[in-house]
């Protein structure tokens, strides 16, 4: 099944290739769909009480360099992969309801594109996780440069995603030598394997540790990405295809945050102890200045963009407080970032259609005859800011909660980001929806096309609002055992996320 | 009066008599006229015949002619890829104007010149016929890169890399004196024993005799700071050549650089290894370095050839068995990564008239999506993106490397492949992300490489079976062997395993 869960969108994709012009996009559609399917029944069937691995796979790959294609689901994964399947299914559907250049090339792309990602959710081996972290880059490469639009002034698609490319991959290149001086380390001169799980019970020494753990966390922060290491941000996002961004930026940044949990605190929690403090100051400072820029920038893609550097911030202090409620409000952040970044850029994307800029100045009164409109985008927006009640509130409470306890100093300047995200979220909003609303601009409402794709996810956010337990109580197990793998011990404060 | 013939392993030699024959056969062919079209067929008639003995000897690990030569499945290996090689530059050859130029005759039996000098390279272990090996190799391959006859470039070409060439083997020659005289042996094992045994450890002489090898196969192999003539080069000479030149003599000169160096100085291994390790870590940095901005394909592939040998040195710098085998599976996955390059450059070279440029490539992705498939996929697998042979191969000498202690090598590796991205993807996003470029309406097209009297355009080379057929079973077997690796890395594993 698992495999199915990750072949199902590649193979969809591979034989809309064959497919004619038109139908190629709504069997992409169907490709996300099926796979959303076989994801939604895996979180049904998932036994929340165990920590371990469900549905695991373990075959060998290539013998000869200890490779095996290795997959399973846990607490840690099985949100994110339900959450990458049902924002493909946005994601591609929003696509085909608008015509596209070149659309077999353009789904194929869309489809390998969710493969990959699934990929590096599923993966428990080492290697393999790094090959499908990779192998991400590359559709959307294409989809970024061929699809994107070139900016009048600035640099043309194909330079921004090159620019992109490089950031992410030098990254990952390191990730790669890494990886394969872990195994070797831990082996030791006897067998070579890259499996998680036996690396980690073997365990690598410390020096080694400490050097291995910056060349992980530099690819996992520039994915996210933190502050410093943002430089492709702006130029990648002012490229991209809606349709495309929507994706990356809901689930990509993500499978940074994820590869702390999945392979940095298991397999080097003696430098993650070392280092939590630096790692929580690139934190703090991601969120301060994805806030600040956040409410300067006036481009909307842009304003998405700084937020979620933002809300990444907040996700690795999550996780760096390294206490158990701290990555259990990280592992729901991820799911409730995810669910109302894509959403907005749907809504930008509607915007822009409506108004012909991306520029909120150039932007107003969008509500005035669209009050569906307007009531979806302030849901998504509340939720942003994380208004209680919400499921973002109990995810920021539970991250703010871990980093209060472990450090304070930290915790209190976190708590800033809160009330900027509040500034940054509803400026976004009054800009466009409110105001006064410029000449030649038609306010319509929302199509039905449309609320077929925001609907679906809007209602997730009002149900995880409704019923957070949904995740919490099904990632826990699993996040305590990681946590408690770095400090040694299980904390008591670790039943609070039960309760 | 008795005579004691020696024994002779026919079978041993039987590839090289196969190719020694065929040489022959088509170089005659070439001078009666009604045979004379049949060179190219005769020529693939001779490499599947060698590579068919090749096959058949798999396995076996013995010393041939007085320990003049040994066949292993080091040797083997490698001579296949040469032969592979040649076999497609034959196809890429079919309407060269090189080819009618030069004579088809003359032209195919000098490449299989070429691919005999490769074998014998291969299986050297002796001075002497390392010497004679790689001058077998080289000399026809000086006059296939002047083939082209009507074009400037291609005979600088030829010149050039005559000079530097010989430069490159009178060095290696007077190198192999100095360990002549020091050690009192020509074979590579009596080297080994000299060395070892007659207190010759770390003994000036030697150090003198290995680092002019050493550069010597530098120049071969060119690893940078002698690597200057290979961009020149490269870019000057018959495509076709150029590719051959790309992969069999790398393949065949790596060969003998691992033979060499593991078996014969062995045990000067301390001495060596961090002089080597230094060249590679150089050379891919003046490899990438140099690539970046190149407007020409061949030139742009000579430079990042400089960065890919780097790269394989790694595997001969660490001295172990996966070294080997990891250079051995690099080289493999390299050879079809060039070859789908090579082949998609000659396509567009005789498509269009703006030669080897890359307006040539220009909005490919529209025009000839199959085409611009194979070459993005070539592209890719250079920059060692996964699901292609190239991230293998780079997987696979990383991990030699960090197990034989050289993890900033391994860094280094990271690092230039990180710089390649930034002239490997501009092809890419030329085929696929950007308009086509026209000529100027009238205007003779002036870029490199194209003389008022260019060769003429033949607006469908690239639906010709002859040039797809060879690319496409490149990129093919690029993409197979990054999802299913298995069977290469037991080739290479054996490969690796015949030398430690």
């Amino acid at each position: 099944m698992i495999n199915a869960l990750l072949w199902a969108p590649l193979a969809f994709g591979f034989l809309g290739l064959f497919l004619p012009r038109r139908a190629s996009g709504w069997w992409a559609v169907l490709g996300a769909l099926v796979t959303l399917a076989i994801a939604a029944w895996m979180v049904f069937d998932f036994d929340s009480g165990s920590s371990g691995l469900q549905h695991a796979v373990d075959v060998s790959w290539i013998s000869g360099l200890g490779v095996d294609y290795s997959l399973g689901v846990d607490g840690l994964n099985i949100f994110l992969v339900a959450l990458t399947a049902l924002l493909w299914l946005a994601g591609t559907a929003f696509a085909a309801f608008r015509e596209q250049e070149r659309p077999h090339l353009f789904f194929f792309l869309m489809m390998l594109a969710e493969t990959a990602t699934l990929g590096s959710f599923l993966a428990q081996d080492l290697l393999l996780f790094v090959l499908f972290f990779d192998l991400m880059l590359v559709p959307f490469y294409f989809l970024f440069g061929a699809w994107g639009s070139d900016r009048a002034g600035g640099p043309t698609a194909a330079a921004a995603t090159l620019k992109m490319i490089v950031y992410t991959l030098v990254g990952s290149l390191l990730m790669l030598v890494a990886a394969i001086a872990t195994a070797i380390i831990s082996a030791d001169g006897g067998h070579l394997t890259f499996s998680i799980a036996a690396i980690q019970q073997q365990g690598i020494g410390v020096d080694s540790q400490r050097w291995i753990f910056w060349f992980f966390a530099a690819a996992f922060l520039v994915k996210m990405p933190a502050f410093l290491l943002h430089g492709w941000m702006p130029d990648a996002y002012r490229a991209a295809p809606l349709p495309v961004l929507l994706v990356f930026s809901g689930v990509l940044a993500k499978v940074g945050a994820y590869g702390f949990l999945r392979v940095v605190l298991p397999l080097f929690p003696a430098a993650a102890i070392e280092f939590q403090e630096v790692v929580l100051v690139i934190a703090l400072a991601s969120i301060l200045y994805g806030s600040v820029m956040a409410f300067t920038q006036t481009n909307v893609r842009l304003i998405a963009g700084y937020s979620s550097v933002a809300q990444l911030g907040f996700i690795t202090a999550g996780i760096f407080a390294l206490r158990a409620d701290g990555s259990d409000g990280a592992v729901l952040q991820m799911v409730n970032h995810g669910l109302v970044v894509a959403p907005i850029f749907v809504i930008v994307a509607i915007l822009v259609e409506r108004t012909g800029t991306e520029d909120i100045r150039e932007m107003g009164g969008m509500a005035l005859r669209a009050p569906v409109l307007a009531a979806l985008f302030l849901i998504i927006v509340l939720a942003t800011l994380a208004m209680p009640g919400s499921a973002n509130f109990i995810g920021e409470f539970y991250i703010l909660n871990g980093l209060f306890q472990s450090k304070i100093v930290f915790a209190l300047i976190a708590i800033s980001g809160v009330a900027m995200s509040a500034y940054y979220a509803l400026r976004l909003y009054q800009r466009t929806m409110h105001n006064r609303k410029p000449d030649g601009v038609a306010s319509r409402e929302i199509g039905l096309r449309d609320t077929l794709v925001l609907g679906p996810i809007v209602l997730c956010i009002l149900a995880l609002a409704l019923y957070p337990q949904l995740i919490l109580q099904r990632t826990a197990p699993t996040v305590e055992q990681t946590v408690a793998g770095v400090t040694g011990g299980n904390a008591p404060e670790a039943q609070l996320a039960r309760k | 009066m008795t005579f004691n013939e020696p024994h002779i392993d026919y079978a041993g030699i039987s590839p090289i008599i196969a190719l020694t024959v065929g040489l022959c056969v088509v170089l005659l062919s070439g001078v009666f006229k009604p045979v004379k079209r049949w060179a190219p067929g005769l020529t693939i008639v001779t490499l599947a015949a060698a590579a068919g003995l090749l096959i058949w000897q798999w396995g076996e690990s013995k010393d041939l002619i007085s320990k003049a030569l040994r066949l292993d499945d080091l040797a083997i290996s490698i001579s296949l890829i040469a032969i592979l090689t040649a076999a497609f530059c034959v196809l890429l050859s079919v309407r060269e104007p090189a080819t009618e130029e030069a004579g088809s005759g003359e032209y195919h039996s000098l490449l299989l010149g070429s691919v005999l000098g490769m074998v014998l390279l291969a299986e050297a272990q002796n001075l002497v016929t390392f010497f004679v090996a790689l001058e077998t190799l080289s000399i026809p391959l000086y006059i296939l890169c002047a083939t082209n006859l009507r074009r400037e470039g291609s005979l600088e070409s030829g010149l050039k890399y005559l000079i530097v060439g010989s430069l490159g083997s009178a060095t290696l020659l007077y190198g192999m004196a100095f360990l002549y005289g020091g050690t009192g042996s020509t074979n590579f094992d009596g080297i080994a024993l000299g060395i070892a045994d007659r207190g010759m450890l770390g003994d000036p002489l030697i150090l003198i005799g290995i680092a002019m090898a050493a550069v010597g196969l530098a120049f071969k192999t060119s690893i940078a700071p002698f690597h200057q003539w290979t961009p020149d080069v490269y870019q000057g000479a018959p495509t076709p050549i150029t590719s051959f030149m790309a992969v069999a003599t790398k393949a065949a000169a790596f060969a003998v650089f691992l033979r060499f160096f593991d078996v014969a100085l062995g045990p000067q291994v301390d001495d060596w290894q961090p002089a080597l390790a230094v060249l590679a870590a150089i050379s891919i940095v003046v490899g990438n370095v140099g690539a970046l901005g190149q407007d020409s394909l061949k030139r742009m592939l000579g430079y990042s050839g400089v960065a890919q040998a780097g790269y394989m040195l790694g595997g001969v710098v660490v001295a172990s068995e996966s070294g080997v085998s990891s250079l051995v599976f690099y080289l493999a996955a390299y050879s079809f990564m060039n070859l789908a390059a090579f082949a998609v450059i000659v396509a567009r070279e005789r498509e269009t008239p703006f030669g080897d440029g890359i307006r040539s490539v220009r909005g490919l992705g529209a025009e000839r999506p199959l085409l611009a498939w194979l070459l993005t996929i070539s592209m890719l697998a250079l920059a060692g993106l996964p699901a292609t042979s190239g991230f293998i191969g780079k997987l696979y000498l990383i991990e030699a490397l960090v197990e034989g202690d050289y993890t900033w090598l391994a860094v280094f590796i990271a690092v230039g492949t990180m710089i390649s991205l930034a002239y490997y993807l501009p092809v890419v996003a030329a085929m696929w992300m950007r308009p086509r470029g026209e000529p100027a309406a009238g205007a003779a097209p002036a870029i490199a490489g194209a003389s008022p009297d260019a060769d003429p355009i033949d607006p469908d080379a690239g639906r010709r079976l002859h040039l797809l057929a060879p690319a496409l079973l490149a990129a093919a077997a690029t993409v197979f062997f990054g999802i299913i690796p298995q069977p290469l890395v037991d080739f290479a594993a054996h490969a690796g395993a015949s030398l430690f």
